[in-house]
């Protein structure tokens, strides 16, 4: 009979010998002793030496110690603002704008610098969740590669004046057309200013471009609903969700909002389960794929093929092509059966850019009832309005000499425009050429002007999000450079003298009615008046030209290519951002790097070995990848779950050594991959070529770090339909453990262990991780490495294993395995679990500290004293969650010595010790210095700066109960799926006792509880809405589990010998 | 270090006294003098002009116009647009601030600041003669430890002798039964007292050694000098303003902060000299000039004194830090201010006394842990610890008597340093 499996890696599937032998080793590389193998004491590094690196220390800290202590300087403002109370953060509600993406955010402002972003709450669209993106926007506005200064031909402008006569006396001489290129702009006041500069100069017109277009989805919508714009889809009101390659929870358009409905969609109540249905039809794995409960792979070539299935099984008058694919055939039937029974409450979306199967898909959503009912038509999405047509047209333009002058903001065609040789050529033949880019990126570095645009955190402005969605941008820092408004600069180049910023203010205060409602409206952020959902008729003239044209398409040769963008990365804007850099993809775990995403049968085609060390080892075999005449070496990563004839490659690496540090050498740019179908850019490519070059490169991943030492089981997982007939399914082995271990007294907790259990007499805090709603994103990673100063340890370091993520998402697969010993790695769920310090009651790190530098508090915290620790590891060791990061390194520059840093560490670390870079750094959180262990703290200072606010106020603590939060972690507050939840577990009306104790009683479980380390962070089981048999219930317990691993390793390794020969 | 409350007391005694006596058949000024003081010394002096000008005399110029001043007292601006010709000429010539209206003031109110402002001026306004012993108080703390190691010393030396004694006595006994005695060691090569000398002034090393090495990056009693004498002595002590009104980040903040010079002026818009206070002096001894201070004030404001206008050049004043923590330590004002309510004595000494501030506390964590262990919160005052039932419950029940700031964790690791 088939058994489940949970597995990080091939290794641990297969239990590999190179696995096991990875296992023993708590810290991935030897200790820099010289030792041989006659052991520490005739080791070559000798008596001697140690004896001088003693007499050296002891001299060292002689000396530190005896130097006076410097004199401290205080200097209190001459006239302090009335607003600001040193040590105070002040919080200002502004927009994050970038890529026309549009998020209302909280800045956390601390002495006048921005440190934090939080999600705005009072914005109905995203009710205050966040991206990785977002949270770590923050960082960009200290980039050390922005640009400082106006250029012009090479050379500093030193004032705005003298900047503004050069430009216009140039557009004067220009000649030709003149031509705005914008990202996608959502800003009302903007499209103003931009109207006002067009009309001032005849012939002129504003081009939107997307780095990453949803130009076909526009195109489709505007033939088919009359309507060049993207509805307004309701996730939350779908119980049946069929996405045809949409990342619609990783990438694809609104994420946050999407992410936030989904999971409503996805909440349990345990008296009756019910949850949404999501079945993915994919070419590569990605976040949303790894989410769905059924999940089908296809080729790209095959992407109208799958649509037009679906289509003609709903009923559509269309002749589908054939799908070869057994399975991809059932999953047709299944997507087509389930959207025919939700009646209505079913939604289909397609992360194509081609119009035709965009038309195809909207067609599929009229024939189900979607419009009108998770599609509205009255509340349309402004955050993509770029059009592919216009924008190759405009760079034929320019290589036809008819173009003038180019103002460029927002968008780096130079880089990321599918043809980039072709637009820089054309750019050198435009007479006047401007950019308002952050940065000298591979478009400013060849325009003859470059003027830059403030930072959205030191800008004035609005942003439209949705129509009727309106959210204000506030400075909340005055501008760090000489950097001035791109609409400030294309008014004075249309002849009106005045700022952009009170132009923006007048026209809001006349159009809200009033200083007053203004200054409400700028303190909330958003004004959203939206109007009623409804839906809007649909032209089916388009479907049958467009499925014509999708039958006739022609077929994929052997190897196809997905070109994808990452969470973390996105179309490369953020490509020096170091945090986002060292994120983990969700799915490949990999940082720093872009890199071919194969599958294991296409790795055994190529003839690569996924042997005992394929993931023991960092170095991976690289491949030779042609497509259309271009040429890229690049290294593979094995994933299972990819079609066995695509391959993936991400988006936003490769970017030039001018756009930052961090960015410089990273990847390789896939962007001259995207290819022009006549209409629209096309993010794949149907026949590619992929050879073994034989040479390897190392990825920094970090799937095999931090393992459980094969312990079982971490996660649990139970399909719907089990959940459903047994709930108490979990609840009965939880309560073997009583059972086993506290047979007198009924009560585990106290009976389990010989150490006595401590009272918490005030507040006992407790965090609760439903994996139901827990998308993988990746955001409360990057909200708690904001939040804790978490240091950026580069790829070199990661390579060694010491990435520094105090809260790491562990990415499960699990497969089916036959009898015969056989991995079905086609047919695989993923599973997302956050993991951060448990706190554990019993925990085993506090016994093993030999000078007490972690320690157990009275409310349940596991504490951390830096101060104190003298870096034995010891508690690294022996923690069976593997959370703590140990400083090998002074990453954060903390020491007294700078030498500790020169030379050892990547230019990326270096970056981030940049005077202007530690500027975001949070002052209530001690900056780490080497030698000392960290890891997650229960965001402490917001716990103990949530108290004081109680206190001080007179009144109780509020964790949660009624809505009213005193205390949120990081992680929490960034989640926009609120699989997070903290609080006082002592207060029995906050939502984590609820969720404990009455709400999901059925779901709860603690990591490997069979430990009694008695963790404060409890996980819910994750819920699969699937009709395969899904969990471990079958894999026996103790002495059962043994005897069956014995009989399945034998036969599990021998494909693995077999491919070594 | 000064006396200086004794002296300010019989400094008021004695002007109260001279007033007294002068002006006994004018109980009038009595109540004049109050409310002067309450209503009008914010702007205005008798002799001096202020934001506005001096009062004496003001009958005079008004020419002895009564209703006319009430008027204008209790509402400027009217009499102002009536267009009164002093009350137009007071106005441009005080660059057009109106006064601000006092309609509470009863006439006779008016009356009675009137007599106190026309009364002749005090005999003697400048203080006492400097304090006769400028140095430190003698120090009648009960130092008992000297005595203890005077008697210890006597005592090791009566012990020595009687040693010395004995083996002189065993050598003489022993010289009498003709036992022969090896020749005696003197007792700077008796191994027995190197030995343990070598053991005491081992241990005495060690100790201070030890203690030096806790002290390191400590600096208790740290007073350096400051750019600007600032005395809390007299703005702390004379004048008892609270330390809030320019510390006020001690109840919001983490930080107390120095306050910024703007709150500064808004009394020394008023006050430019020193005059009335006690004499001032340095920690050498030198006299200290509290006008020229103010003066300092002035420029690091970019205050023009003269035409009482900023001028727009205005610096921050660099003080120098006393208090430092390290990094690794969080510290929050406002927790022990506002939530705790600390005074600001408790860690900062008799802050009203110092005429230079220095650092009280030597700030070590066994300094903090001591006073968390014997602190008690404000356990049923403030509603924050409802939720600890428990003690509640205990102190209900008479098992507990009070609870200290380490009964809630006080003395726990990340309670500081996180």
């Amino acid at each position: 009979m088939e058994q489940k499996k949970y597995w990080q890696n091939f290794g641990e599937l297969r239990n590999s010998e190179g696995y096991e032998k990875d296992l023993q080793d708590e810290f991935k590389e030897q200790l820099p002793f010289e030792a041989d193998d006659k052991g520490l004491l005739e080791a070559r590094t000798p008596r001697r030496d140690f004896l001088k690196y003693v007499g050296f220390s002891t001299a060292a800290a002689a000396v530190a110690a005896g130097c006076e202590i410097p004199v401290k300087k205080s200097i209190p403002y001459l006239n302090k603002p009335e607003n600001i109370i040193p040590g105070v953060p002040n919080y200002f509600a502004t927009t994050y704008v970038q890529d026309g993406n549009v998020v209302p955010v909280v800045a956390k402002v601390r002495d006048g610098r921005p440190i934090k972003l939080e999600g705005n709450e009072l914005s109905s669209i995203t009710l205050g969740g966040t991206s990785a993106r977002v949270q770590a926007a923050v960082l960009g506005i200290y980039d050390t590669a922005r640009s400082r200064y106006p250029i012009a031909n090479g050379k500093e402008v030193t004032t705005f004046e003298a900047f503004d006569k050069m430009v216009v006396e140039a557009m004067k001489g220009a000649g030709g057309v003149t031509v705005l290129l914008t990202s996608t702009i959502t800003s009302p006041t903007s499209k103003m200013v931009i109207a006002q500069f067009l009309a001032k100069n005849p012939g002129s017109r504003h081009v939107q471009y997307d780095a990453i277009s949803a130009s076909g989805l526009l195109q489709a919508n505007e033939a088919g609903y009359g309507k060049r714009a993207i509805p307004s889809y309701h996730f939350d009101n779908a119980k049946v969700i069929v996405s045809l390659g949409a990342d619609f929870l990783g990438t694809w358009l609104n994420t946050i909002e999407y992410s936030r409905q989904y999971a409503a969609g996805r909440k349990i109540n345990q008296l009756n389960p019910e949850m949404s249905k999501h079945i993915q039809f994919e070419s590569m794995l990605s976040l949303t794929g790894a989410n769905a409960d059924e999940r089908f792979v296809h080729r790209p070539s095959e992407a109208g093929a799958v649509a037009l299935g679906l289509y003609a099984r709903l009923g559509g008058s269309v002749t589908a092509p054939a799908v070869a694919d057994e399975r991809l055939k059932k999953g047709l039937d299944l997507a087509a059966s389930q959207l025919k029974a939700a009646n209505g409450a079913a939604l289909v979306v397609s992360g194509s850019n081609d119009a035709r199967v965009q038309t195809i898909v909207n067609a599929i959503n009229e024939i189900i009832g979607a419009n009108g009912k998770t599609i509205n038509w009255a509340t349309t999405l402004n955050t993509r309005q770029g059009n592919d047509k216009e924008m190759v047209q405009l760079v034929q333009d320019m290589n036809d000499g008819k173009v003038g002058a180019l103002l460029i903001h927002g968008v780096n065609p130079a880089y990321d425009y599918f043809d980039s040789k072709k637009f820089t050529e054309g750019l050198k033949k435009v007479k006047v050429s401007i950019s308002f880019n952050d940065r000298e990126d591979e478009t400013s570095e060849n325009c003859k002007f470059s003027l830059p645009d403030h930072h959205f955190l030191e800008s004035w402005g609005d942003a439209e999000m949705k129509s009727g969605a309106i959210s204000f941008l506030q400075p909340t820092i005055a501008p760090i450079f000489k950097t001035r408004a791109f609409q400030t600069s294309l008014m004075h180049w249309s002849g009106d003298t005045s700022e952009y910023g009170d132009f923006f203010k007048n026209y809001w205060i006349t159009k809200l009615g009033g200083q007053e409602a203004w200054d409400k409206a700028l303190q909330d952020g958003v004004v959203e008046n939206l109007a009623a959902p409804a839906a809007a008729p649909f032209n089916n003239s388009g479907v049958a030209e467009a499925a014509a044209q999708l039958s006739s398409a022609k077929k994929g040769g052997k190897t196809e290519l997905v070109i994808y963008e990452k969470v973390s990365m996105g179309s490369g804007k953020d490509a020096n951002n170091p945090w986002l850099q060292e994120l983990p993809d969700p799915i490949t775990k990999a940082t720093w790097d872009n890199y071919v995403i194969i599958s294991y049968a296409k790795a055994k085609d190529l003839g690569i070995v996924v042997d005992d060390n394929y993931e023991v080892e960092t170095s991976k075999p690289t491949v030779t990848l042609k497509s259309g005449g271009k040429e890229f070496v690049l290294p593979i990563l094995v994933i299972p779950g990819m079609h066995p004839d695509v391959v993936a490659l991400a988006l936003g690496y490769g970017r030039s050594e001018k756009t930052g540090k961090a960015a410089a050498g990273v990847g390789q740019n896939a962007f001259p991959l995207v290819s022009f179908n006549g209409a629209s850019f096309e993010y794949a490519a149907t026949d590619v070529s992929v050879e073994k070059t034989g040479k390897t490169y190392k990825v920094a991943y970090t799937q095999t770090h931090n393992q459980y030492e094969g312990r079982k089981e971490v996660v649990r997982e139970y399909d719907l339909e089990d959940f459903r007939k047994t709930p108490k399914i979990l609840k009965a082995e939880r309560d073997e453990l009583v059972e086993d271990f506290a047979k007198q007294t009924g009560d585990y907790r106290v009976e389990g262990t010989l150490y006595p259990d401590y009272p918490y007499p005030g507040a006992k805090w407790g965090m609760s991780i439903d994996l139901n709603t827990c998308t993988g994103c990746g955001a409360c990673s990057i909200a708690c490495t904001a939040e804790n100063n978490v240091a950026v340890v580069g790829k070199s370091e990661v390579l060694r294993a010491h990435e520094m993520h105090w809260l790491r998402i562990d990415r499960y697969f699990a497969t089916y395995r036959d009898n015969s010993g056989n991995d079905d790695l086609d047919n695989l769920n993923v599973l997302f679990m956050p993991v951060m310090c448990q706190h554990c009651d019993n925990a085993p790190c506090e016994n093993v500290c030999p000078v007490n530098a972690t320690s157990h508090s009275s409310e349940g915290l596991n504490q951390m004293t830096y101060n104190r620790c003298i870096g034995t590891r010891y508690c690294a060791n022996n923690c069976p969650f593997k959370v703590r990061r140990f400083n090998w390194a002074d990453y954060m520059g903390a020491d007294s010595f700078p030498d500790n840093q020169n030379g050892k560490l990547d230019a990326s670390v270096m970056q981030m010790n940049d005077d202007l870079t530690r500027m975001v750094l949070n002052p209530d959180v001690t900056v780490r210095s080497r030698g000392v262990i960290e890891k997650c703290s229960f965001c402490v200072q917001r716990l103990q700066d949530g108290k004081l606010k109680a206190k001080k106020e007179n009144r109780p603590l509020d964790t949660g109960a009624e809505g009213k939060w005193d205390i949120k972690t990081a992680c929490q507050q960034a989640c926009p799926t609120n699989a997070i939840v903290f609080g006082n577990v002592n207060d029995k009306k906050s939502p984590v006792s609820k969720i404990r104790n009455e709400e999901q009683t059925n779901r709860v479980f603690y990591a490997l509880e069979q430990l009694h380390v008695l963790p404060s962070v409890n996980y819910l089981a994750k819920i699969r809405n699937t009709d395969r048999h899904v969990g471990v219930s079958e894999e026996g317990h103790g002495a059962a589990e043994g005897e069956k691993k014995a009989e399945t390793l034998p036969s599990a390794k021998q494909p693995v010998e077999a491919e070594v020969k | 270090m000064f006396q200086f409350r004794t002296q300010v007391k019989a400094l008021q005694t004695a002007i109260l006294f001279i007033l007294l006596i002068s002006f006994s058949l004018r109980i009038n000024a009595q109540e004049g003098k109050a409310l002067f003081n309450a209503k009008c010394a914010s702007c205005h002096a008798i002799d001096k002009q202020l934001v506005g000008p001096a009062l004496r005399g003001v009958e005079d110029r008004w020419g002895g116009d009564k209703a006319m001043i009430h008027n204008w007292v209790h509402n400027s601006a009217a009499v102002i647009k009536s267009g009164y010709p002093r009350a137009v000429e007071v106005y441009s010539q005080f660059n057009k601030v109106q006064m601000t209206a006092f309609p509470e003031l009863a006439d006779k109110d008016i009356d009675a600041i009137l007599a106190y402002v026309s009364a002749p001026p005090a005999a003697n306004t400048t203080p006492g003669s400097a304090p006769s012993s400028a140095g430190a108080p003698a120090d009648n703390k009960d130092d008992s430890s000297l005595l203890f190691g005077i008697l210890t010393l006597i005592l090791a030396v009566i012990s020595l002798i009687l040693l010395q004694v004995n083996s002189n006595l065993r050598k003489l006994s022993d010289d009498r039964e003709g036992v022969h005695a090896p020749e005696p060691v003197p007792f700077y090569r008796n191994k027995a007292y190197i030995a343990t000398g070598a053991i005491i002034l081992f241990l005495l090393a060690g100790y201070f050694v030890f203690q030096g090495a806790q002290g390191l990056g400590r600096s208790q009693n740290y007073q350096p000098e400051q750019p600007i004498f600032y005395s809390h002595t007299v703005h702390a002590g004379v004048n008892q303003i609270s330390c809030l009104y320019c510390h006020g980040g001690a109840q919001d903040s983490k930080h107390a902060n120095i306050p910024s010079v703007n709150v500064c002026m808004n009394c020394h818009m008023g006050i430019n000299e020193y005059a009335k206070g006690p004499k001032l002096y340095r920690e050498d001894g030198s006299e200290v000039d509290g006008t020229a201070e103010i003066k300092k004030l002035y420029q690091y404001a970019g205050w023009d004194p003269t035409t009482r206008n900023y001028t727009g050049n205005g610096k921050p004043v660099e003080w120098i830090r006393i208090h430092n923590l390290p990094d690794h330590v969080y510290f929050n004002h406002s927790q022990h201010v506002k939530a705790g309510k600390q005074q600001c004595q408790t860690c900062h000494g008799e802050i009203q006394k110092m005429n230079e501030v220095y650092q009280f506390a030597n700030l070590s964590m066994g300094w903090c842990v001591n006073c968390h262990r014997e602190t008690k919160v404000q356990f049923a005052d403030n509603k924050f610890y409802s939720i600890y039932e428990k003690f509640h419950e205990d102190i209900k029940n008479k098992k507990l008597d009070s609870v200290t700031v380490e009964k809630i964790g006080g003395t726990e690791c990340q309670k500081c340093h996180y």
